[in-house]
């Protein structure tokens, strides 16, 4: 089983149903997969906040959810993780594929992941970095269980180590 | 047609739609939107943004994806749509037969010195959100209109949006700014809340 699998595995042991992106390259697995299985209710947002406001409502109202996205949707959300997820206490997962390094061929791909840890430090949100299949379904399973017991968003970011990453082939 | 519009005052309009209000769900954009709604009479099934601009809809559509037997409706001005009219093609898309838009368009920035927004010159949020995909949309031309509308959207199912034309007046109080009792209040009215004994 592929990381994709085994990570959508794990969201659905823990009762997250609905999922919501901004395509990714590097998330088609991920994506194709919520697609193709009924368990999953999935939305394509036009924007990554979009989709953290849909993530809280359905929060709220007793469904979870979570945001996929890649690093430079992420840069488009601080005002949505500072002024709705993290005052209001509400468990959004999200899921991050990381862009910006290990050999990078974007610039622009580099400087905006330089400002995601430090966002998520800045508010205080608690982030994993996911390197490798075998400790992910751990990793991603206390980290939803921990977010939904203590009512705060997590941030789980998928480094190439884990996916392979997005390679320039001039 | 926009030109067909009384001009509405967002208070009024805000109670006549609470008084019509049985379990649904509303949630309320940033400033005078959800000012006013708190205003009308707090209800347990309200929520009320106190930032995140323009996702009131999203939240909105979260809440009406969950909770499909309950009605929704997402409360929000002209200025937050525009920043997130993606959202409406969003809406179009998932069909969400519960939830019911209504924008309050008074042409202004009203509550950051009423600065104007496009739709004051230009744009319209009606013909917008038909393009979007949302072909139940239409602009409120008086009271009794609104009523037809409103009664309609929450009886038959949507999506809907429905647009007022309305004055310049800030909203005559403020939200309590608290947005743990805030959420903590609307998931109990949601049927959600885990508070148990500390809920009684």
């Amino acid at each position: 089983m592929g990381w994709a699998e085994s990570c959508l595995d794990t969201l659905k042991e823990n009762d997250v149903r609905l999922v919501t992106y901004v395509p990714d390259n590097v998330l088609t697995p991920l994506i194709k997969c919520a697609n193709a299985d009924n368990y999953f209710i999935s939305v394509c947002t036009t924007r990554e906040d979009e989709a953290i406001g849909m993530v809280a409502g359905a929060w709220m109202a007793g469904l979870r959810g979570c945001v996929m996205m890649q690093t430079s949707g992420f840069g488009t959300l601080p005002n949505a993780l500072a002024s709705l997820l993290v005052p209001y206490g509400i468990p959004a997962i999200l899921i991050v594929s990381e862009r910006g390094t290990l050999g990078e061929f974007n610039l622009g791909q580099t400087l905006v992941s330089r400002t995601m840890r430090p966002t998520l430090d800045s508010i205080a949100m608690t982030h994993h970095t996911l390197t490798d299949e075998k400790t992910m379904p751990f990793v991603v399973d206390r980290a939803i269980k921990q977010a939904v017991a203590t009512q705060t968003p997590v941030a789980l970011i998928l480094s190439p180590l884990l996916t392979g990453g997005k390679v320039f082939k001039p | 047609m926009i030109a067909d519009c009384k001009i509405l005052n967002r208070a009024a309009l805000t109670q006549r739609l609470v008084a019509k209000l049985r379990d649904e769900a509303v949630v309320a954009g940033i400033g005078n939107t959800n000012f006013d709604l708190y205003a009308a009479g707090h209800r347990p099934q309200n929520f009320y943004m106190l930032g995140s601009m323009g996702l009131a809809v999203p939240i909105a559509l979260g809440v009406a994806m969950a909770q499909p037997q309950r009605g929704v409706i997402a409360l929000e001005g002209d200025g937050s749509i525009l920043m997130s009219l993606g959202c409406l093609s969003t809406v179009a898309m998932v069909k969400p037969r519960n939830l019911t838009i209504i924008i309050m368009d008074n042409g202004i920035y009203q509550i950051t010195g009423k600065q104007p927004t496009s739709t004051q010159s230009t744009a319209d949020i009606v013909a917008i959100s038909r393009a979007s995909g949302i072909a139940s949309s239409f602009w409120i031309r008086d009271e009794a209109h609104f009523d037809e509308l409103i009664d309609r959207a929450l009886g038959d199912g949507g999506p809907t949006l429905l647009a007022a034309k309305i004055d310049d007046q800030p909203a005559v109080t403020q939200t309590v700014r608290d947005p743990a009792l805030i959420r903590n209040r609307f998931m109990k009215g949601l049927g959600t809340g885990r508070g148990g004994a500390l809920d009684a």
